[in-house]
């Protein structure tokens, strides 16, 4: 695996990018492990039902990439979206309260785990068919590209849509057409329990973009910084009307496919190989051992986002169901 | 009132709406050089544009995904497909994209997306001729509309490129070539919703549905012929639906039949057939009867396909049976 090959351009980037950014960083991820924690906690007790896809181990890509965009960017995920949703901005309240099927829900109830929405953020969808976002992103930039906007089309998905025939026919089409869209596979080695051996005849999924004329690079996706140089070049890229690319970030999944998952398909030692690889751990240590934070301050942003999340859980608690009258609301537009 | 073709009608709501909206864009398989496999689009990419008017690989997740990015962005795409049958391999992004997206996602964005589907039989078989609008009524979230004639083939293409859902627009095959009156000006639109009335009759309601339209209107003049007062009516939007036009029609004649280029299973006419016993039951004083393709894939041979297809003797038998 070539993970370690561009290390020191990685370590270049978390000295090149000041405290505040590499603390948004921590931050963020500190937030999407703790409401994953909680989401765990609340599915055992019966308050999130139906599926839930944690996405606790994989925080470095969303984070990484995310934060390597502009806010005006779009982003486009999976039905495992919730760290993409709070990477982009979303009000953890608003996504809690659409994991409990609330009406104060950032989709009113209606979607649920899988289907989460902000357009205000340019959050653009979770999505529960495997690879059906690809086609929305080719969309997005198609958007972009006829009314000449600088914006580019973030995609994640997982290994498990490389299969799919709209994977092939989005980033032809993308190609094709140079639109500004940069396609991010979170490879975490499972479709469900399917090894990627099993279900892809290339296991090294970046070369996919080769076939279709892209720049395809694998990075490290337990490392937010290595996440965040690789989109960082793809976004430039991009906005430079040059087309767009194609990243495989290597990632680990800590938890089951979803909440109904007993993970009988991989070791324990391999799980545990990859947790010592934990993102959050990663970008902590390294943050203590160059002298940029102390721990202290660290403690305290895990215990500022510990509250914000207990908070996100006790108005999704609180608010209301969605009203019976309200069930045919926006099936069409008026 | 200008006389034209079918087709030509189709044409013109798209230069007129294309010029109106620069956010209104037009693609499919071979609509730019090519000028659509139908030549519906012939000279539109001179007229409006590469950037507005392009030719796409045959991808038809991509096509009618990408519309569906694009819709929510501000956009207003046209996608052409270059049959009817390829919804089906676009399903996942027909049916739960551009028709659940916005309920899923708590009605935060509209999807202003035209997709264009040449529906009919014209001996090209399984794949290449079918009338699939009843597949797709059962999915909400999506409009759609089956023009009979050039003027409503204008009128309700205005309406679908702005109405401000996805809308399945079926132009059917074997009706391109025919002519009718179209009334001129941008400003003429059809509803989506209304049914029209193509013949006023006392005595039976045929219901029926895109080109089943012309053998129906030749049916009730033949029975006019015999005595019998058929009032033909088109419902043009399948959804959505003009159940009122229909249940004081039937109030009037209590007798119904429904022709279709769909299977027969759940077809429109099972839908006709279920809301009038909701609604209208106590008006019927004969069964409803249903003249559709039996429930077998369409088959290519010429003997095959004319034996499925509903004809003017099928329909017309329905008729007579519900009159004696």
């Amino acid at each position: 695996m070539a993970l370690e090959r561009d290390k020191h351009v990685a370590q270049h980037a978390l000295l090149t990018l000041d405290e505040a950014q590499l603390l948004a960083m921590y931050r963020k991820m500190s937030l999407i492990r703790r409401f994953e924690e909680k989401s765990a906690e609340m599915y055992t007790r019966g308050k999130i039902t139906g599926f839930c896809h944690l996405y606790a181990g994989e925080e470095a890509v969303a984070v990484g990439a995310i934060e390597a965009l502009y806010d005006k960017d779009y982003v486009v995920s999976t039905y495992r979206e919730h760290g993409h949703c709070l990477a982009k901005g979303a009000d953890p309240r608003a996504v809690m309260a659409e994991l409990f099927g609330k009406a104060t829900g950032i989709s009113h109830g209606r979607g649920g785990s899988m289907h989460l929405f902000d357009p205000d953020i340019r959050f653009m969808g979770g999505y529960a068919i495997v690879g059906g976002g690809l086609p929305l992103a080719v969309g997005l930039g198609l958007s972009i590209a006829y009314k000449e906007e600088p914006e580019v089309a973030c995609c994640f998905f997982g290994d498990g849509a490389l299969p799919q025939g709209a994977f092939h026919e989005s980033l032809n089409l993308a190609s094709l057409w140079k639109l500004p869209v940069i396609f991010i596979c979170e490879n975490n080695f499972y479709g469900m329990g399917t090894l990627v051996q099993n279900a892809i005849c290339q296991e090294e999924l970046y070369r996919f973009a080769e076939p279709y004329k892209m720049p395809g690079v694998r990075v490290d996706g337990m490392d937010v910084l290595d996440v965040y140089r690789a989109v960082t070049e793809a976004a430039a890229r991009a906005r430079e009307g040059d087309g767009p690319s194609l990243i495989e970030a290597v990632t680990y999944r800590f938890r089951g496919h979803s909440m109904s998952d007993p993970v009988e398909y991989r070791s324990k030692r391999e799980e545990r190989i990859w947790q010592e690889r934990d993102p959050i751990k990663n970008l902590r240590r390294r943050l203590l051992a160059e002298k940029r934070v102390s721990e202290a301050r660290l403690d305290q942003i895990d215990a500022e986002v510990g509250a914000v999340i207990d908070d996100a859980v006790k108005f999704a608690d609180e608010s209301p169901e969605p009203p019976l009258e309200e069930l045919a609301k926006n099936v069409y537009v008026e | 009132m200008p006389t034209i073709t079918y087709a030509e009608a189709i044409k013109q709501a798209l230069v007129e709406e294309m010029r109106r909206d620069p956010s209104v864009i037009l693609y499919g398989e071979d609509v730019a050089n090519f000028g659509g496999i139908f030549r519906i689009t012939a000279g539109l990419k001179d007229m409006f544009g590469d950037e507005r008017v392009f030719d796409t690989p045959i991808s038809e997740n991509a096509l009618v995904g990408g519309g569906v990015g694009a819709a929510l962005t501000g956009l207003r795409p046209i996608v052409e497909l270059q049959f009817a049958d390829f919804l089906f391999t676009a399903g996942d992004e027909v049916v739960l994209k551009a028709g659940m997206w916005r309920y899923g996602h708590g009605g935060a964005y509209r999807i202003p997306l035209v997709v264009r589907c040449p529906s009919g039989a014209t001996a090209t078989g399984p794949e290449h001729g079918q009338c699939p609008e009843a597949f797709f009524m059962h999915a909400p979230g999506l409009k759609i509309v089956s023009p009979s004639n050039p003027a409503d083939a204008k009128g309700l293409l205005k309406s679908a490129i702005r109405d401000d859902n996805p809308v399945l627009y079926f132009e059917h095959k074997l009706l391109y070539a025919t002519r009718g009156e179209v009334p001129e000006g941008e400003d003429f639109m059809v509803p989506l919703g209304k049914a029209s009335i193509a013949r006023e009759g006392d005595d039976l309601t045929l219901v029926a549905i895109s080109a089943m339209v012309p053998k129906a209107l030749k049916v009730a003049e033949r029975l006019a012929g015999e005595g019998h007062s058929v009032e033909v009516i088109d419902p043009r939007s399948l959804v959505p639906f003009d159940r009122e036009t229909i249940i004081e029609s039937v109030k009037k004649t209590g007798k119904i039949v429904v022709a279709e280029e769909s299977y027969k299973t759940l077809g429109v006419g099972a839908e006709i057939g279920a809301m009038l016993m909701e609604n209208a039951l106590e008006y019927l004083d004969r069964p409803l009867r249903r003249v559709a393709i039996p429930d077998v894939p369409i088959p290519t041979a010429a003997v095959l396909e004319a034996f499925v297809i509903p004809n003017e003797e099928k329909i017309y038998q329905a008729c007579r049976e519900l009159l004696s």
